[in-house]
């Protein structure tokens, strides 16, 4: 199961998610969403479903199972 | 769902900049009226500044006040309507410049009403301006050199202002980190059910970056916060009329 789901339209790239993942599984992703920000992607194997990135994610990106 | 994002924002509209604390702010609000069971009386009255874009993602009712003054409007509100939960959502430079007196008198009347300092150091919103709240040696729009205490003297404390008033509640948080968002979110929760209970005036300031207006990545302002603003700003509680719980 996905520990946690991204909804990657709202990102707006500001990478504090990066910042706070207390297990690195969060990285860019290469690719630019239709806003124009190049998105995040989310490594299941290394998450803890912490929920660190939905506490910082000003554009409500996660949520976490 | 361990972490579920509350159905009160409108969350595809929102038109911050990228990294904006305007966000974090707003899901903690939502999560507290989901909690509390109070997102249908709620009426936030806006400034005319960066949080009046809310107005346009918001599913709680909205008013739009006059810059500055949105808390005498939403103590009318209260007023008129008791049943109501009435928060004034302002900036640093609503509260502590522009509507200053506003915010005063809110206090000196004990006023039945919730304030909500965002306090991002600038005037945002017009390209970032200095505010009573600019750090000493931050360089805005209107201190191309830096803050000066000769100049625009030092930077505004609401906790020294409003020390030893008889009012409800007042708190400072920040949300540069993930233990800081959550004891912000205990303060508001907390002056959110003093708010409920008709205690009389809370307010709570929260230090949020402007990533756009201090010329820094979203990063960069948060590390900014931990290691310049929160010194000269310190979190916590300052009044808490009645104890806590
Ligand atoms: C009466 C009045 N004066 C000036 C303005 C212009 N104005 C709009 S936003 C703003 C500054 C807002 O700063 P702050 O309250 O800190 O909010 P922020 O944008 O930083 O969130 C000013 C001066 C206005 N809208 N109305
Ligand atoms: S915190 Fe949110 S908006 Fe910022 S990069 Fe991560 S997913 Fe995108
Ligand atoms: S839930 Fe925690 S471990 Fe998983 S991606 Fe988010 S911050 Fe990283
Ligand atoms: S200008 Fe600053 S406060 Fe306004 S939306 Fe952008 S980052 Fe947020
Ligand atoms: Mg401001």
């Amino acid at each position: 199961m996905q520990k946690v789901n991204t909804d990657v339209e709202r990102c707006k790239g500001c990478y504090l998610c990066i910042a706070n993942c207390p297990k690195e599984a969060i990285k860019k992703s290469g690719k630019v969403n239709l806003k124009g920000y190049e998105y995040i992607i989310v490594d299941n194997d290394k998450c803890i479903s912490c929920g660190s990135c939905y506490q910082v994610c000003p554009d409500y990106v996660f949520e976490v199972n | 769902m361990k972490y579920k994002v509350p159905t009160t924002v409108d969350v595809m509209k929102t038109t911050f900049c990228s990294g904006c604390g305007q966000g974090v702010v707003n899901r903690l609000i939502g999560e507290i009226m989901e909690e509390l069971g109070t997102a249908e009386k709620l009426v936030v009255t806006t400034d005319v500044a960066c949080g009046a874009m809310n107005v346009d993602f918001w599913n709680f009712d909205t008013i739009v006040g006059a810059h500055g003054r949105p808390l005498p409007t939403a103590t009318a509100v209260k007023k008129v309507r008791p049943d109501c939960l009435s928060l004034a959502h302002l900036g640093d430079g609503a509260a502590y410049n522009i509507g200053m007196a506003e915010t005063m008198h809110a206090a000196i009347r004990d006023d039945d009403v919730f304030a909500l300092v965002l306090n991002n150091c600038v005037f945002a919103m017009t390209g970032g301006q200095t505010s009573a709240t600019t750090m000493l040696g931050q360089k805005t729009k209107s201190s191309i050199q830096g803050r000066k205490v000769e100049v625009e003297g030092k930077p505004f404390h609401i906790e020294n202002a409003l020390s030893g008033m008889d009012i409800a509640y007042l708190a400072r948080g920040s949300i540069e980190s993930v233990p800081s968002i959550r004891k912000t979110k205990q303060y508001l929760k907390t002056a959110f059910e003093k708010h409920k209970n008709n205690e009389g005036f809370v307010l709570v300031e929260i230090l949020t970056p402007c990533p756009t207006n201090w010329g820094m990545t979203p990063v960069e302002s948060m590390k900014r916060i931990k290691e310049e603003v929160m010194v000269e700003y310190p979190v916590g509680e300052f009044i808490n009329r009645g104890g806590g719980k």
